[in-house]
């Protein structure tokens, strides 16, 4: 489905991804670890098409299309989803607008009709239901005054509504309590399917419990250290990153 | 030419149109309009035309605006074509009996006045000169300033047509009573309606009116209204902007607020090649509310200027300003609003705000909110931002597939709908709404031929 090879990228002349190199296939969870200011918030960005990172080297090929060289609306109407660190607030624009402007845009993208106002406001209840979005969230601007938590689990509804094939969970569990990190979770594992694949950026081995990933990999100073199984995932919890720094150091 | 030849020639040139047209202009005019016409005429002589030194008018050049050979309508002409075909009210809301100006002439010349219900009065300003003399002598020209201000000393020194409307004591009128200004002729013109707005205590009505242009030609404006709201009344103005490129207007609303009086004011200014605001507000006594607001969305060439001036005369008055502004291309703006808190306003609360956004690097304004104040016990508040979409609230439409284009349009409806919804008959709104998004998506930029029934 995803395939990196050797990506490289910098902003304002400073170079964050220095080579990275990765593959994602259908039905698979990736998780994604390493420490503050290693790139992987970078790596999201630049997946999801964000203009002020500069591609210098190598190649994303999605589907067996060129990724880079979509737009980032093309991207997500071809089944990119990107869940943000910090989602933004867009006052003015309420939560039912946006989304039904997204689904109909990617709609349009598929060559579909735009859905018809009763299946929107079923789909908007539906989906609200399975990440347990409180209802009166739906009716305000686009995250303006949300919590960080709720933030967070916006972000899940937005996904849920859209359904893509990759989705790129940037610490969408920083900021939840245990009972709202079990809701999202759910939210992710109800969601998948043998077709789609989701790559889910955290700090904790925590969420791992709830989202049981495939692989897990340690992204320090733009590159990815060391890929491993779920286990790799307590190894960091007990041990930290410094060992594996030293390691690749070396 | 030097710009203080060019001053002299256009006062010059309207002093010679006066004198020469005299007999015209003062004709069917009751002796204390033409009183009044040769006070404003003397003070014309003297100002002029306001020019860039004048502090007010820095950011528009009027005398360059005026220096042309525009005919004049010092008599109503007369161009057959049905109003109903052009516009037909279908807001269920709204009064569907439309008030028409034609050239700044009142246009239903069969039916000049109008009585509604309980008897309120509506129709052509020189009309009611004649028949209700002494309540247009008790208002007119009491509130627009032409003293200090040489356009509307100009507009008074020519002063024939305009809209008239009376609500008396007590009486409600529920609809609101739509007028539209139209510009319309084979050669350029330059038209100067006078409106006067009378509602006398507890009173209430609202009007909303649309500016069209539905010919080719370049026109000029320079209309006054002058709005009386007495004690208690209410009184809603919503104010559709939507002349072609070549199309330049000043308008000059001057509010009379008595005791416990409400006034909103909406002004939307969708389209028009140079469009120049003032709002005078004085709120004459207190407990008195005034709400003026404006939105302006500009492109290519055009410049849109927007004044206001809130005097807080009296105490425990609220007023709330907000301007909002989108300038595409190479457009350029102004806002100058001021408010005035004097000594004895106690407890006024008062506010203003600007906020703009610029689409381009070309694009361009200038922003002044002031505040003057010379009570102690108030609370007032103004600020004033330029500019542009914001970065990450794009990226974040964009990356839920919402094209760019589109994701634009979305953050400036956002933008705008703050004063949109200020509007306060619901189905104006909805209306309104509709047309902000039109004028948005760049879909009402041929106006001239327009077929839109803007409400
Ligand atoms: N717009 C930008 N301008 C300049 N530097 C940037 C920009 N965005 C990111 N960086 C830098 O790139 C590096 C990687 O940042 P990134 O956000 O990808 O880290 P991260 O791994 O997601 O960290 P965290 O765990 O704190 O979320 C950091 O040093 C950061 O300061
Ligand atoms: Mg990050």
């Amino acid at each position: 489905m995803l395939l990196i090879k050797n990506l490289r990228a910098s902003v304002e002349g400073k170079e964050i991804l220095k080579g990275i190199n990765l593959e994602v296939k259908a039905g698979e969870v990736h998780a994604i670890m390493g420490p503050n200011g290693s790139g992987k918030s970078t790596l999201a960005s630049v997946l999801a098409g964000r203009e002020i990172f500069q591609v210098t080297e190598g190649k994303v090929s999605y589907f067996g299309k060129d990724l880079l060289e979509m737009s980032p609306e093309e991207r997500a109407s071809e089944g990119i989803f990107l869940g943000f660190q910090y989602p933004i607030e867009i006052p003015g624009v309420s939560m039912v607008n946006f989304m039904k402007t997204a689904v109909n845009e990617q709609r349009k993208h598929k060559g579909l009709d735009p859905i018809s106002s009763s299946d929107f406001l079923k789909l908007m209840r539906e989906k609200k239901e399975l990440v347990e979005l409180d209802a009166a969230l739906a009716n305000r601007s686009v995250n303006e005054g949300f919590s960080g938590g709720e933030k967070k689990r916006n972000e899940i509804f937005q996904m849920a509504m859209l359904e893509p094939k990759l989705s790129i969970l940037d610490e969408t569990d920083s900021g939840l309590d245990i009972d709202a990190l079990r809701i999202v979770a759910n939210g992710v594992n109800k969601l998948k399917t043998a077709e789609n694949a989701t790559i889910v950026i955290t700090h904790y081995q925590r969420l791992l419990d709830y989202i049981i990933p495939d692989y897990v990999h340690v992204l320090n100073n733009g590159k990815i250290i060391k890929s491993g199984g779920k286990e790799l995932a307590f190894e960091l919890e007990e041990k930290g990153y410094d060992w594996l720094k030293n390691d690749s150091d070396k | 030419m030097s710009l203080e030849a060019v001053k002299i020639e256009s006062k010059q040139k309207f002093i010679e149109i006066y004198q020469d047209n005299i007999d015209t202009l003062k004709n069917d005019a009751p002796e204390y309009i033409n009183i009044a016409r040769q006070k404003a005429f003397e003070l014309f002589k003297n100002i002029g035309i306001p020019d860039k030194k004048n502090e007010n008018y820095k950011y528009t050049d009027l005398n360059k605006e005026f220096d042309n050979g525009y005919k004049m309508y010092l008599s109503p002409k007369n161009i057959k074509f049905q109003i109903n075909d052009i516009f037909r009210c279908d807001v269920p809301e709204i009064n569907t009996k439309v008030i028409l100006l034609l050239n700044g002439w009142y246009y239903d010349r069969e039916n000049l006045i109008t009585e509604l219900p309980g008897g309120a009065i509506i129709g052509s300003f020189q009309k009611a000169a004649e028949l209700y003399p002494d309540l247009v002598k008790k208002h007119f020209a009491q509130y627009a300033d032409m003293e200090k201000e040489g356009m509307v000393a100009l507009n008074t020194a020519f002063v024939k047509d305009g809209i008239f409307l009376y609500v008396p004591k007590d009486v409600l009128i529920e609809k609101p009573i739509q007028i539209i200004n139209l510009l319309m002729d084979e050669e350029e013109g330059f038209t100067q309606h006078r409106n006067l707005f009378i509602l006398e205590e507890g009173s209430q009505a609202s009007v909303v009116v649309c500016d069209h242009t539905l010919s080719t030609p370049n026109f000029l404006t320079n209309s006054v209204s002058e709005i009386f709201v007495g004690q208690n009344a209410g009184f809603d103005y919503s104010r559709m902007q939507n002349e072609h490129n070549g199309s330049k207007q000043v308008s000059h609303l001057y509010f009379h607020q008595e005791r416990d009086s409400r006034v909103n004011a909406n002004t939307i200014t969708l389209h028009g090649g140079l469009v120049r605001n003032n709002v005078h507000v004085l709120l004459n006594g207190e407990g008195c509310e005034n709400n003026t607001y404006g939105l302006y969305l500009t492109d290519k060439g055009q410049h849109i200027d927007n004044y206001v001036f809130m005097d807080h005369a009296f105490p425990n008055c609220i007023s709330n300003q907000l301007f909002k502004g989108v300038l595409d291309d190479f457009a350029t703006g102004a806002f100058n609003g001021k408010v005035l808190v004097r000594k004895d306003a106690q407890k006024t609360k008062a506010f203003q705000a600007n906020n703009n956004i610029l689409l381009t690097d070309d694009a361009d304004i200038n922003t002044k909110p002031q505040l003057e104040i010379y009570a102690d016990d108030v609370k007032c508040s103004h600020g004033a931002t330029v500019g542009q979409l914001d970065e990450d609230a794009m990226f974040y439409l964009r990356a839920r597939g919402i094209p760019k284009k589109e994701a634009k349009l979305l953050l400036m409806y956002a933008f705008a709908n703050d004063v949109i919804k200020a509007i306060q008959v619901p189905a104006l709104q909805d209306r309104i709404q509709d047309l902000v998004d039109k004028r948005l998506r760049g879909e009402l930029s041929r106006c001239n031929s327009c077929q839109m029934h803007c409400c």
